[in-house]
């Protein structure tokens, strides 16, 4: 080994000289919750990504000779109450879930950061009246705003989308603002400000990179509520419509044959709840990981 | 206090100004003429006219936001499209169901949360808090609506104890009206559950390190003393205010709850509405919901404020 690649190991594995992305990832693989909700997550994904190479069925097609089948070697979760095999509804399912987390977030983003961003760093009127518009919209409860604009935006997994990403809004332009009022007042900023750059480019290249450690954190959080609620309006019928499988529908269907076919129930509300747990536990190990005061 | 209480309703009014809008605004989000989308199978030139003049399509936007709000104001939402009933009338039939549901998951949520909250706390590290934080996270993971079924299979399927459906009301019948909403109440109650424990024990775990505690202590009172008049005195504070802030969201819950077992409430109430495309109920049901948050929120801030001398200077 040279001198040179000697140190270079040496800085690498100095706790005190380690890179803070490397120092994140060290801290978040200490934790096993976290792991467990990453390799949860990472499963979960993976299915919904091979969904059409490993699911063993079609999704959709009935087969009336396999009507409510309990499990067995050639359908592995049963079938459902037309035939249809569990477990490639369930492959499926997956896909429209995660899509609906991550969309759903995506446009919760979109919207909610440039707005705490302008809110919190222009402050005065601005500021007044983008939170009295926030505050109005945390007045509804998340799900009874999402059903409302479902129901007027009318119901498919698009408009669930739209619905959901409009609902979690207020809470990234909480955070973001909250975290903006905290980091323009610091030395740096001022000294940005000082040296004659515009709002502008302060906000994007001095306060923003700052706001996005604990945006990641909410927005895992977020795809674990995100996925929830679309699995609540699927099952009220405000997502994703059928024969297309989604892990909420199949559960609204499952509570009508509990008696003859309770099978049903058992694993779509299972796949709810482990990636949602994942996500939770994921988002609370970086929230330590990304914690300065970890050590 | 007054001058507090005037600041505070003075960010109130602003917002329910802007709910109203945004509830106003929602059927602006129909596709089409909305009287048209409205009346649905019947579109006889009668009824377009009545319905034009009944929710004043025929006028501009701003002055039909006017005319809503003011009758809106005096407690008149309308007429529920299909069942010509007044919106109003509706929501109180239904109200006390969903208000009876959301005090008794309440109630579950605060005996199971609170202890389960402090005995984490006490013993953090230990099995009981790692056998807590398992419970309370696999709480906030379970979809209410699952863990109503679930618990549907195995009570009312298996078990066949208490109804798998059902309302009667406690004035005809009390003890059945108990053995209909307790299994909705717990199942309402056990995401609340999961986030009172959380906070009991974040609340609990700053006053455990306090100086007066560290005090008390020292002065040799018994250690259960010192958790329970000492400590969780002081860090309930929060955990109340959160409580009355959590009541909104029982809302939330109460839409699925009341749909797995049934119950006519006021979330059954908004469902069966959007089936039934009866959009003036949703606007109404809506509206009262973000207003009785909203007088929520102003009631935990003004007992946060009686309760907490440090607010009142």
């Amino acid at each position: 080994m040279t001198a040179q690649a000697a140190a270079a190991f040496g800085a690498a594995a100095d706790p005190a000289h380690e890179s803070r992305a490397r120092r994140i990832w060290r801290r978040l693989w200490r934790r096993r919750g976290a792991v467990f909700g990453a390799v949860v997550v990472s499963f979960f994904v993976a299915v919904a990504l091979l969904a059409p190479w490993i699911s063993p069925f079609d999704p959709i097609k009935a087969d009336w000779l396999q009507v409510r089948k309990a499990p067995s070697a050639a359908h592995w979760l049963g079938t459902d109450e037309i035939g249809r095999d569990l477990l490639s509804r369930m492959i499926w399912g997956a896909r429209a879930s995660l899509l609906a987390g991550v969309v759903s977030v995506s446009i919760a983003l979109a919207i909610g950061v440039p707005v705490g961003l302008l809110s919190g760093y222009c402050g005065g009127w601005v500021d007044h009246v983008l939170q009295r518009i926030t505050d109005a919209l945390l007045a509804v409860p998340f799900l009874v705003l999402a059903i409302a604009l479902a129901a007027f935006l009318g119901p498919s997994l698009t408009n669930a989308m739209i619905a959901i990403g409009i609902s979690t809004v207020p809470v990234f332009v909480r955070l973001t603002r909250g975290q903006v009022l905290s980091v323009k007042v610091e030395d740096y900023v001022e000294a940005a400000r000082a040296v004659g750059n515009p709002h502008w480019r302060i906000a994007l290249r001095h306060v923003f990179p700052n706001v996005v450690p604990p945006l990641l954190v909410q927005a895992t959080v977020s795809i674990a509520a995100a996925i929830l609620a679309e699995a609540s309006l699927s099952f009220l019928g405000l997502g994703q419509q059928p024969p297309n499988p989604s892990w909420g529908k199949m559960l609204d269907t499952a509570k009508n044959f509990l008696d003859q076919a309770p099978w049903m129930a058992y694993w779509p509300g299972l796949a709810i709840c482990l990636v949602v747990l994942g996500f939770n536990l994921f988002g609370d190990g970086l929230r330590d990981a990304l914690d300065p005061k970890e050590s | 206090m007054w001058a507090y209480f005037v600041s505070r309703l003075a960010i109130a009014v602003p917002t329910l100004f802007i709910v109203t809008v945004i509830v106003f605004g929602l059927q602006h989000l129909l596709p089409g003429d909305p009287a048209l989308v409205m009346l649905g199978e019947d579109r006889s030139p009668q009824a377009i006219a009545q319905i034009n003049r009944e929710y004043n399509f025929d006028k501009p936007v701003p002055v039909q936001y006017a005319l809503w709000v003011a009758k809106a104001a005096t407690g008149d939402f309308g007429h529920s499209l299909r069942t010509r009933k007044p919106v109003a009338e509706l929501i109180a039939e239904k109200l006390p169901v969903t208000i009876q549901l959301a005090l008794m998951s309440m109630a579950f949520a605060l005996l199971i949360g609170i202890p389960t909250g402090i005995v984490s706390a006490v013993r953090k590290g230990g099995f009981w808090d790692y056998f807590a934080s398992v419970v309370g996270m696999s709480g906030l993971s379970v979809p209410t609506f699952w863990l109503g079924i679930m618990m549907i299979l195995f009570f009312s399927v298996r078990l066949g104890i208490l109804p798998a459906s059902g309302y009667v009301s406690p004035l005809e019948n009390f003890p059945a009206n108990m053995q209909a909403m307790v299994m909705p109440a717990f199942v309402l109650g056990a995401a609340l559950a999961a986030v009172m424990m959380r906070h009991t024990r974040s609340a609990m775990l700053s006053v455990l390190r306090s100086d007066y505690v560290r005090t008390a202590r020292a002065k040799g009172i018994a250690e259960r003393r010192v958790i329970l008049r000492h400590a969780l005195r002081n860090a309930l504070m929060p955990i109340v205010t959160l409580g009355a802030l959590q009541l909104g969201q029982l809302l939330s819950g109460a839409v699925l709850t009341e749909q797995v077992f049934t119950i006519p409430g006021f979330g059954k109430l908004i469902v069966d509405a959007v089936f039934n495309r009866d959009y003036v109920v949703v606007q109404g049901v809506v509206l009262v919901t973000a207003t009785a948050y909203i007088a929520l929120n102003l009631m935990a801030d003004m007992a946060y404020f009686l309760v907490n001398p440090r607010l009142r200077g």
